[in-house]
């Protein structure tokens, strides 16, 4: 037993010294592909420190979109600069132009805001329940039994139908700025190509199970979602296009899914329940299931279609 | 005693981290990666300190609202990359310049 909590000190230590050494190598590489590259190591570190702090669901999360489709978007960003600023591809190192005096200034000024907070972390009570007994109290009429889910789906739905609109209204703003479409002439190899034929079904299994066991188990509506982002991303770098009649209707219908059904549940939960998205307790775990299954969908939708950008447009107006 | 302080306390390391390297880069595209740095230091003390209940289930609304903030952060994220890609289309340069052009 001695032994074991030994262990996971050390594995804790090792972790933090990991986490902070790599945010700084990635903040401070003078090579920016390096940068990106180190910073999704970070973002996969992450995810075990969520792990270590008993939050499976945020460490898939994590795993599928803080490290993965960020530093997808990441790299395209990056290969779109260097594309328009194809005769000179060296990226000038970060300038220092600022007096010294100034940059003292700073590190004196995050040294005291760094002690601050940590000082404000350290006094603070070692024990305190938070708002997780008032959860538990009320799981059994929430109609799933994950309590994280629960409090995504039910007892704060209002978050999660706001976000469903802020992933909309990035999207429209994205595409109405071209939107990061992977280079259509570059050759993908068999082996990508084979591998993304193989890989997309198991990430559509993987996804419908995540769904499936999210309302018992860490899983859910946003991994689901990022998980099916990933494979439609996936596919779309290796060179699949989908048809233009696909990009009409049909994939504007599975962007605006989810936040259509959540405003839709919404205005039928004020009338009938007297109160935003309070569903009645027989049915909320058909209710949330319905309404997980439309935001996986457009969570999904809307993460690939980052990546279609102004191509479909294009092929839309002709 | 839990390892949550000790993650809290990587949080805010990582907070001010970011928070360095936001005003001392000039490039937008390390801008970016410093604004989601300090991002994952504040959802880092969020989760740490959910930790604090003293039974085996963590307080599970900051797990939630972490989660949202994942997801809006990248969203955030992919909106700055494109006007970052347009201003480096327009003038040749990926940096927001002091000077006001004549």
């Amino acid at each position: 037993m001695e032994v074991i909590t030994w262990l996971e000190w050390a594995f804790d230590a090792v972790l933090s010294v990991g986490l902070l050494w790599l945010a700084w190598r990635a903040l401070a590489s003078p090579d920016l592909f390096k940068a990106i590259v180190l910073f999704v190591s970070f973002g996969l570190l992450m995810a075990l420190a969520w792990v270590r702090l008993d939050a499976p669901d945020i460490a898939l999360a994590e795993a599928a979109i803080g490290a993965g489709l960020t530093g997808a978007l990441l790299l395209a960003a990056l290969a779109r600069l260097r594309a328009i600023a194809f005769k000179d591809t060296s990226v000038p190192p970060p300038q220092f132009s600022k007096p010294q005096f100034l940059h003292w200034l700073l590190i004196f000024f995050l040294l005291w805001l760094g002690a601050g907070l940590g000082y404000a972390i350290w006094v603070l009570p070692p024990y305190s329940t938070g708002l997780s007994v008032a959860v538990a109290a009320h799981l059994d009429a929430s109609g799933v039994s994950n309590p994280v889910t629960a409090v995504l789906l039910n007892f704060r739905a209002y978050d999660t139908m706001l976000e469903m609109i802020v992933l909309l209204m990035a999207l429209l703003g994205i595409w109405s700025l071209g939107g990061f479409p992977p280079h259509t002439d570059m050759p993908t190899g068999s082996v990508l190509d084979t591998f993304s034929r193989l890989l997309v079904p198991v990430f559509i299994l993987v996804a419908a199970y995540l769904l499936w066991i999210g309302a018992d188990a860490p899983g859910g509506a946003f991994q689901a979602g990022s998980v099916l982002g990933a494979a439609g991303v996936l596919l779309l770098l290796s060179g699949w296009r989908p048809r233009v009649s696909l990009t009409q209707w049909p994939l504007k219908l599975a962007l605006a899914a989810g936040s259509s059904a959540f405003v839709i549940m919404g205005l039928l939960t004020i009338l009938y329940e007297g109160q935003l998205l309070a569903y009645p307790a027989a049915q909320a775990g058909m209710l949330i299931l319905f309404l997980e299954s439309l935001a996986t969908i457009s969570i999904g939708a809307t993460l690939a279609a980052l990546f279609l950008g102004r191509s479909s447009d294009h092929e839309e107006n002709q | 005693m839990s390892n949550a302080f000790l993650y809290a306390l990587v949080g805010v390391g990582l907070f001010s981290l970011g928070f360095y390297a936001l005003i001392r880069h000039v490039h937008l595209l390390r801008k970016i990666l410093a604004i989601n740095v300090m991002g994952s230091g504040v959802f880092l003390v969020l989760v740490a300190l959910a930790k604090r209940t003293g039974s085996a289930l963590p307080d599970p609304v900051p797990h939630a609202m972490v989660i949202t903030g994942i997801v809006v952060a990248v969203s955030a994220t992919a909106l700055a990359l494109i006007l970052m890609l347009k201003l480096f289309a327009e003038t040749g340069q990926a940096a927001l310049s002091d000077r006001r052009k004549e």
